[in-house]
């Protein structure tokens, strides 16, 4: 007699920062299919692990040693560290079968960003999330890239200082190769730049992400080619939307002529708003919550695909905006001012 | 945005006379012994005022001239640091790198520095610089965020370089704040820390009172520069109060080539220092002639305080945005101080010149309403 198939499949979530909480979340609201189980620190003191604990997750600061020490392991684990722990540690979850959604960027495994590119090799052991302005930005460069050949893309995004972990800021160089990276290998750019701004204004400022696209000079004039761009970059948007919901743009598409000093390229400016959801972070930490909703979505995916069951995301229009259990925690960080 | 009024005892005091004696008696020769050391950033901070289109002609001239008036330092870059050359910031006429290499080769005893913003260059950049031959690394961030900086001062000194922070915008940090986050670049490697006026908004005792106590802070591990701006045309007299204050490094510009009103002219520093008898190893004769014969024919525009600039150092505004206010304000049809008031408002930090784009936007709406209401003295029409 076989064991009956399983329908859940467990989660470990390594790194109970801000990301690794506010992931957490996401994984008890949005996904039938994963189980959070585990959240591993390397602090005993830490906000994360007791507010994991008081979750009913198994909560441990003695590490990926301690995780991989157990008896029962995850299908799948969450990497929300840093690079440098990333590149230690993907060698030592691939050895013991556990699938790694990596939300560092460390680029282990090949990019990923949900709307562009889940086409993806479903098998794969280890999947890398590019980082929080790749999945906010990816998607639009690749809504140009569709529609005409795009030479070069370059993105700028500005987050609030309250909202980049020590993390982010020890190893910034990280964050703009990789995006810088992925606008190609992702976006379809042949050559990508990114750039990122810390700024530390009170209130905080929504994530902002301006992407600008050299484009071909009689795209930027009114006329079938500019509304087809016009027109992907609207259905890609609400691709972003159904997981994201607080993603839109902050203004219309603005196109500008071609000129010299651009090698003859016209050029168009596409300016995107991330507003968090709150899952656990405050609504001004959407480059946060974008990548999180991404690899909550891709972990669902990737589980399911290996139990053969359906996916059981639950998209933003599904969620609704029904009151929700864990909201009185998420406004406790809020208030935290995490 | 409060009393603008200078307090009669915010000004300086005089403690001497100076005799036209004294001046001789003190006046260095150049690469002699000096009382602080001027870096000269013509061709870094005047690359804004160029829109970035510097030619390896004009590169050569400028740091032949310097050098030879004893400048000790020249910072060659894009405007907006190594990486800049880009959308955002306007893409250079010619590569850094290119313009780098041929400063290295033209000086003799100047060092040629770099400047780069984490976030925008990397160390990769970093290490092309270097291997072009720039010697020193200046490394900025935003005045509240020190700490993104720590790993590419650790790289410049693993290169061998000599390093300084430059703490942006450093009229929105207090003194305290300013003094905290320079302990954080001096730990990460830093060997100077400049109080930098990016907005030029630091109105006399606001610069002294920030130099005081990061010297207060960081003294005497690591010396304290000053970077000024001329938008409410302080530049040299915060120059000359931040020395007052212990600092030992003074930024200027030739004709006051950089963004915004321009920086404190290299040529009025040594002028005003050496008539205060305090010595900056730079010749008088040969930097005045830098100014006049060799960067002012080719400066399409001196930097001048206009209403635009003016406004950006009253509202505490990034200078650099000056020209994109102006090309945001040409292609929307708004007011370019009124898109630089919005910048203050909003509290935009160097490096969002996108936000720009944004703001033009949505004046231009507002114009559109008032223009639907039919409310043309809203519209400022009398």
């Amino acid at each position: 007699m076989s064991t009956p198939a399983r329908t859940k499949g467990t989660a470990a979530i390594v790194g109970p920062g801000n990301i690794g909480t506010d992931l957490m979340f996401k994984l008890m609201r949005r996904s039938d299919v994963l189980d959070p189980r585990w959240m591993i620190g390397v602090d005993p003191a830490s906000d994360g692990l007791r507010r994991a604990k008081s979750l009913g997750l198994e909560a441990s600061h003695e590490g990926v040693d301690w995780l991989l020490a157990q008896d029962e392991l995850p299908d799948i684990v969450f990497e929300c560290t840093s690079a440098k722990a990333h590149e230690a540690n993907a060698p030592r979850y691939a050895e013991a079968g556990i699938l790694a959604v990596d939300l560092t960027p460390a680029a282990v495994g090949p990019y990923l960003c949900p709307p562009v590119n889940l086409d993806f090799n479903l098998d794969a052991m280890n999947v890398n999330m590019i980082t929080c302005g790749g999945q906010a930005t990816t998607p639009m460069v690749k809504a140009v890239s569709s529609v005409v050949p795009v030479p070069y893309a370059e993105i700028v995004a500005s987050i609030s200082s309250k909202s980049a972990g020590p993390g982010t800021r020890a190893n910034i160089d990280e964050f703009t190769e990789t995006t810088s990276a992925a606008l190609e290998v992702v976006g379809g750019a042949e050559r990508g730049k990114a750039i990122i701004i810390l700024n530390p204004v009170e209130p905080p400022l929504m994530m902002r992400n301006s992407v600008f696209c050299a484009i071909p000079a009689e795209a930027a004039e009114p006329g079938e080619l500019q509304d087809r761009i016009l027109a992907s970059i609207h259905a890609m948007v609400a691709e972003v939307q159904d997981y994201v919901p607080g993603y839109h743009l902050r203004a219309d598409p603005q196109f500008d002529h071609a000129r010299d000093t651009w090698k003859g390229m016209a050029r168009v400016f596409v300016p995107i708003e991330v507003k968090g959801r709150g899952d656990y972070l405050p609504d001004y930490a959407g480059n946060l919550d974008i990548i999180t909703a991404a690899a909550a979505r891709v972990g669902d995916i990737m589980v399911a695909h290996r139990l053969g069951v359906a996916s059981t995301w639950k998209s933003s229009a599904q969620l609704g905006d029904v009151p929700d259990p864990l909201v009185g925690a998420g406004a406790d960080a809020q208030k935290a001012g995490v | 945005m409060g009393d603008m009024t200078i307090r009669p005892e915010d000004a300086p005091v005089v403690v001497e006379e100076l005799t036209e004696t004294d001046v001789l008696a003190n006046t260095p020769k150049a690469g002699g012994e000096r009382d602080l050391r001027i870096t000269d950033s013509t061709l870094r901070d005047g690359s804004h005022a160029m829109s970035h289109q510097f030619t390896e002609e004009q590169v050569r001239g400028v740091v032949h001239a310097l050098d030879k008036a004893g400048v000790e330092v020249i910072e060659v870059s894009h405007g907006d640091g190594l990486g800049g050359s880009s959308f955002n910031y306007g893409f250079s006429k010619v590569d850094e790198m290119k313009l780098i290499a041929a400063a290295v080769e033209e000086a003799t005893q100047a060092k040629i520095a770099i400047l780069m913003l984490p976030g925008l260059g990397t160390v990769h950049d970093l290490k092309n610089a270097h291997a072009a031959g720039a010697s020193v690394a200046r490394i900025a961030t935003h005045c509240t965020e020190a700490d993104v900086s720590i790993q590419h001062f650790g790289a410049a000194r693993a290169l061998g370089m000599e390093t300084v922070g430059f703490l942006m915008l450093s009229h929105k940090a207090s003194p305290a704040k300013l003094a905290e986050q320079a302990r954080i670049m001096v730990d990460a490697g830093a060997q100077c820390v400049y109080v930098v006026d990016s907005a030029g908004a630091l109105v006399l005792s606001d610069a002294q009172e920030r130099i005081k106590a990061v010297i207060d802070e960081i003294g005497p591990q690591a010396q304290v520069g000053f970077h000024g701006h001329q938008n409410l045309s302080l530049g040299i007299a915060n120059s000359v109060l931040a020395y007052q204050a212990g600092a030992l490094q003074i930024d200027g510009a030739l004709c006051a080539l950089g963004a915004g009103a321009g920086n404190s002219p290299t040529e009025v520093l040594a002028a005003t220092f050496e008539r205060m008898g305090i010595r900056t190893g730079v010749d008088l004769g040969e930097v005045l002639s830098a100014a006049e014969d060799v960067v002012r024919p080719f400066i399409p525009r001196l930097p001048w305080m206009d209403r635009a600039s003016i406004t950006q150092g009253y509202a505490g505004v990034y200078s650099s945005f000056l020209l994109h206010a102006e090309r945001a304000a040409e292609r929307y049809d708004v007011p370019a101080h009124e898109i630089l008031q919005k910048v203050g408002e909003y509290g935009y930090v160097g490096g969002q010149e996108d936000m720009i784009i944004d703001i033009a936007l949505q004046l231009a709406e507002e114009r559109r309403n008032l223009v639907d209401l039919g409310d043309l003295a809203g519209m400022g029409v009398r």
